[in-house]
């Protein structure tokens, strides 16, 4: 087996290791993703489920309009989902722009809540690299612990495999001590292959998340990819004996798609990557329903959306 | 009466595209329609059948392997080699059927190869299909030969029903053995005469002549044998036969008690027995 | 809470039994009615609890014999003459219904069968309303089906089916019969009896005219009575091949006509090239699916060797997540052995794996203390000359062999007397093209496994039978042509 270090010394190792990785099948893995997804998960496996999942929640705000209020709003959630439920979990983390990573740190200040900052010219990645560098550690001398850095889509799709390594290289390196997230934006690569491929080379250049989407663009988060994405951690893992994360990001809004995604996770991957460290989903509205859900499963009837707090 | 002493021929087996002796030594005499002596025809063994059945076997990859046109074309040159021997089939169906319109025989015969030759490319669009199933697959369906086809020639019909019987054979691409009239096989072996210089393989067609009820049974239990064509078969025996083929679970074309009327145009049923259909799937994605 | 990313177990999800409308008692349905039949009745065991589920009636030669002259009556005069356009309309019906009762009908299967629910219910059922609903536009085209103007039909067929898809196989034995205007007397298999009975409920329903169906329960013998008995035209048997074998004997002479489906030993090929972990997923699928209780299971696996030890890593680890237990929990992945005979004939194959020198791995999954249960098993190291890799074992049990080149691949795939299945995996299309070329198969399944639809023809070479079910090519069984 080739060495990993030999891959990446050029642009024609690349090509030919990303090139020779085991095709995907699109049916094939897409109906693997939904037979998994009719798994049902019950009574005290789905409160442990919802728990879990809560604390995964890459809470997460990225529009024009954000504010610092809005983000004190959305750390005051993080810190303490639902009020009334003081053992819930705290979320994995906060996720804002650079500009507001500042707020954000201040207000999770003690909370062990993460900060993640997207970073890159987010989402679209078009902009050069000193901005993109800049950009980083803009967020990381914020007090970020979590970059979502974007790949480079157009380079990824016309083979230059060497030019997106680098810059994720160079993106790690800005990162210092904060955990670097991979956006492959899935929706954009447009086959199962090349998904598996970018995986790949998020993992090489030394991503420690490899996450599907930014959210801007549809398709984003979706089971299948989601599979692919697992496979790729996994086989690192029995490669290389590290373990490193998965985050799907956008689209998955509800308790029962986010109990699917962890399901997937412990087949698919293992149960050693069901913690936050390893797994998160990049989701806003999807914290509600876990906790209303959880209050159902607690309370013994339905709960509804007043008695969980809009943020 | 001429003075001159006419050359006997030497009637022999056809296997593997030679044609030798039956390894028995045996003969046995064929006589003509009012009992006079016609020719020693070979006296096929069970081990001559063994070999005929290995020739076949060897022969399927190639001849199942080739085009449909290439298949069509082969047949259609039996068609024209047949006819240039016209005048001597005729000769030997009016000797061995004793019959008055042997031209018509022999013309109908002539034209049966035509009629199949003109079926190998037809068969995989008539008998084959694109299955619209419920998923993201493309399913279609072939129709394949079956293998190695052990032919009981009809016992009447030395030459019409001989070809009525092989053509749609070797037309879906199966090789085989055949076991020719056992009273009437001159025409037979003159048949594999024109296959041996037309341009059907050598192994394609195997013709034994000899006592039809001592050679069927070892064909139909042979194991390299996918399937039997019951047509020629004395009628005692069928029963038996038929049992002896599910051994190995072949494919058994039944026939009437009486022999059919071969002029009657054929359709599909013959060919259709020999042809097993193959279904293959795959997913359609990016 | 105890539970942690370590030990998240899924809690039980199990279908409620009740939805089966499980009876204490189920009759023959003969002439529309359910009667008793005067044959000894025979007790149906859960095999995943071997408690007694039901007491069947069964028939004797005399109600055999009464039901083919019901059939025989119902066919010269009712189903026989009936416009195709009428006949049609009651298998749209039949399937309907199906589709309504689809959810009792996949608990009792998966009660009576052993199989997970999740594939009766996402699998059996619905295909098994697909063959209705597929058959019944035949009913009044048949003369565009390829066999002449206005083939006629066949009067009545006697048919037998075994009990690893008991609906499913009832299903497709009757959709076509009927479509092409014979009436049927089908007996399930003696271990998987109910869910027949229920269809002759839906036949009821659907107001099918009486004697068109019959169904009767009962052993070997009462197949036996059925497929010699001289009032029937038309035999359809699925089943093992060495039963096949003996009805082809027994009908030997008969003239009466004959479609085998029998067993099998699929070669399932991969490739170096081929996507790996969907190969994975159908390998799974080819051979633990219906506990391997399938006759195109994909029970050989043949890899190539420079992919063999990645992919067999990956395959165990895939396998060590198959859940085993509860037919009727939704998350069950393996579910019961149908019965102890088959159970004791999965052992004894499996001992002879060992003796003969393959390595065993069995997946660590817990199996229940009650029940019929073996534990998904895949023996690696196996050669072609060992009992394991030539007979099939229908179990959950998985033999490999590696080959190195496509021709050793396809020689050795073929190197069998059944013909039933194969699969082919690859990326490369014109390697697919060739080795489906070549496979003596009547499936041949490239880049997946195991997909059946009412509409693609099924059915083997050689010892695996003979005669297609589905698709244009399967009516001719059904069809005096």
């Amino acid at each position: 087996m080739t060495e990993l270090s030999e891959v990446t010394r050029d642009d024609a190792s690349l090509r030919r290791f990303l090139h020779g990785l085991p095709g995907v099948d699109q049916v094939g893995v897409e109906q693997r993703a939904a037979g998994l997804a009719t798994r049902s998960i019950k009574k005290a496996s789905k409160l442990w489920a919802i728990d879990t999942a809560i604390s995964m929640v890459d809470l997460t705000t990225l529009e024009g309009a954000d504010t610092p209020g809005k983000v004190r709003t959305l750390a005051a959630k993080a810190r303490r989902p639902d009020a009334e439920y003081p053992e819930v979990p705290h979320v994995g983390a906060v996720c804002v722009y650079p500009d507001l990573v500042e707020t954000a740190v201040t207000a999770l200040v003690g909370s062990g809540v993460g900060v993640a900052s997207v970073a890159t010219a987010f989402p679209s990645g078009r902009s050069n690299r000193q901005v993109k560098i800049a950009d980083t550690e803009m967020a990381v001398a914020a007090g970020a612990s979590e970059i979502d850095m974007v790949i480079d889509r157009g380079a990824f799709l016309s083979g230059r495999y060497g030019q997106v390594y680098e810059e994720i290289v160079a993106v790690k390196a800005a990162c210092g001590d904060a955990h670097l997230k991979v956006i492959l934006e899935t929706g954009e690569l447009s086959t199962y292959d090349n998904v598996r491929r970018a995986s790949w080379l998020a993992l090489l250049a030394g991503g420690d998340f490899i996450k599907t989407s930014t959210g801007k663009v549809s398709p984003a988060a979706t089971l299948p990819v989601t599979h692919v994405m697992l496979q790729a951690v996994r086989d690192w893992r029995d490669r290389t004996g590290q373990l490193r994360g998965v985050k799907p990001a956008g689209g998955i809004r509800n308790t029962k798609d986010a109990i699917r995604y962890l399901v997937a996770v412990h087949e698919v991957a293992g149960p050693e990557w069901l913690t936050p460290s390893l797994f998160r989903f990049g989701a806003s509205s999807l914290l509600n329903d876990l906790l209303m859900q959880r209050r159902t499963q607690l309370e013994g009837h339905y709960s509804g959306p007043d008695y969980v707090t809009v943020d | 009466m001429s003075d001159r002493v006419t050359v006997a021929k030497t009637y022999k087996l056809y296997i593997g595209g030679a044609f030798p002796r039956s390894e028995s030594g045996r003969v046995y005499p064929v006589a003509d329609s009012r009992g006079g002596f016609l020719a020693n025809a070979a006296q096929a063994s069970r081990k001559d059948a063994r070999e005929a059945v290995a020739a076949a076997r060897k022969a399927f990859p190639g001849w199942s392997g080739a085009t449909a046109y290439n298949r069509g074309q082969v047949l259609y040159r039996v068609a024209e080699l047949l006819e240039g021997r016209r005048a001597q089939f005729v000769h030997e169906v009016t000797a061995s059927e004793g019959v008055k319109r042997a031209e018509a025989i022999v013309d109908a015969a002539i034209d049966r190869w035509v009629w199949y030759a003109g079926w190998t490319d037809k068969l995989a669009a008539v008998l084959g299909s694109s299955n619209p199933v419920a998923g993201p697959y493309f399913s279609f369906s072939t129709p394949e030969p079956t293998g190695v086809v052990a032919v009981l020639a009809p016992q009447h019909s030395s030459l019409l029903g001989l070809v009525s019987v092989l053509a749609p054979v070797i037309a879906a691409g199966n090789t085989c053995v055949v076991v020719s009239s056992q009273d009437r096989p001159l025409p037979a072996i003159t048949l594999s005469e024109v296959l041996a210089t037309s341009d059907v393989p050598g192994g394609v067609v195997n013709v034994l002549t000899g006592r039809t009820a001592e050679l069927a049974p070892w064909l139909a239990a042979h194991a390299d044998v996918n399937a039997l064509d019951l047509t020629g078969a004395p009628d005692s025996t069928r029963t038996e036969l038929e049992k002896a083929a599910a051994g190995t679970v072949k494919r058994v074309l039944r026939a009437p008690r009486t022999e059919p009327d071969w002029t009657r145009e054929p359709d599909m049923a013959r060919m259709r027995a020999v042809l097993e259909t193959k279904t293959v799937w795959h997913p359609m994605g990016v | 809470m105890t539970m942690g990313p370590e030990n998240w177990h899924y809690a039980p999800a199990p279908e409620s039994r009740d939805i089966a409308n499980l009876k204490a008692n189920y009759q023959m349905f003969v002439d529309g009615k359910f009667v008793d039949g005067a044959g000894e009745p025979l007790k149906t065991v859960n095999p995943a609890t071997e408690e007694v589920l039901a007491e069947v009636s069964t028939a004797s030669a005399a109600d055999v014999d009464n039901a083919v002259k019901v059939a025989r009556r119902a066919h010269d005069k009712v189903w026989g003459r009936m416009p195709g356009s009428e006949r049609a309309k009651y298998l749209f019906r039949i399937a309907r219904l199906v589709q309504e009762r689809s959810r009792e009908l996949a608990v009792l299967e998966s009660l009576d069968n052993g199989k997970p629910i999740k594939e009766s219910r996402d699998v059996d059922v619905p295909t098994a309303a697909a063959h209705f609903f597929y058959h019944a536009g035949w009913a009044d085209k048949l003369g565009y089906a390829g066999f002449g103007p206005s083939p006629r039909s066949l009067g009545v067929a006697g048919q037998v089916i075994p009990w690893n898809f008991p609906l499913l196989m009832a299903a497709w034995k009757i959709a076509p019969a009927l479509a092409c205007g014979n009436t049927v007397v089908l007996k399930p298999a003696e271990t998987t009896p109910l869910t027949a009975l229920v269809l002759g409920e839906i036949c009821q329903q659907a107001e099918l005219p009486p004697g068109v169906v019959n169904i009767l329960p009962g052993a070997g013998d009462v197949g036996s009575e059925l497929v010699n008995h001289a009032g029937v035209d038309k035999v359809a048997f699925t089943g093992s091949t060495e039963v096949g074998k003996l009805i082809q004997r027994s009908l030997a002479g008969s003239g009466k006509k004959l479609t085998l489906e029998l067993g099998g030993k699929a070669a399932n090929i991969v490739f170096d090239d081929a996507p790996l972990d969907q190969a994975v997923e159908g390998i799974v699928n080819g051979i633990f699916f219906n506990q391997g209780h399938v006759c195109c299971a994909g029970s050989r696996l043949l890899v190539q060797e420079s992919v063999a030890e990645e992919l067999l890593e990956k395959l165990r680890q895939r396998v060590s997540t198959l859940r085993l237990g509860d037919p009727l929990d939704k998350n069950t992945d393996v579910g019961a052995i149908n019965s102890k005979a088959q159970l004791d004939r999965i052992r004894e194959l499996t001992e002879s794996g060992d003796a003969e020198g393959a390595d065993r791995w069995t997946s660590p999954c817990p199996v229940p203390d009650k029940g019929f249960f073996f534990a998904p098993t895949v023996f690696s190291g196996v050669q072609q000359s060992m009992r394991i890799a030539r007979e099939e074992i229908f179990g959950p049990v998985l033999s490999v062999l590696t080959f190195r080149t496509p021709e050793e691949a396809v020689a050795k795939a073929n190197n069998t007397p059944y013909g039933l299945s194969a699969g082919i995996w690859t990326e490369k299309g014109s390697r697919i093209l060739w080795a489906a070329q070549r496979m003596r198969a009547g499936v041949v399944w490239s880049n997946t496994f195991n997909r059946f639809d009412p509409t693609a023809p099924f059915g083997g070479y050689q010892e695996s039978g003979f005669g297609r079910e589905g698709g244009r090519a399967g009516l001719e069984a059904y069809l005096d042509v």
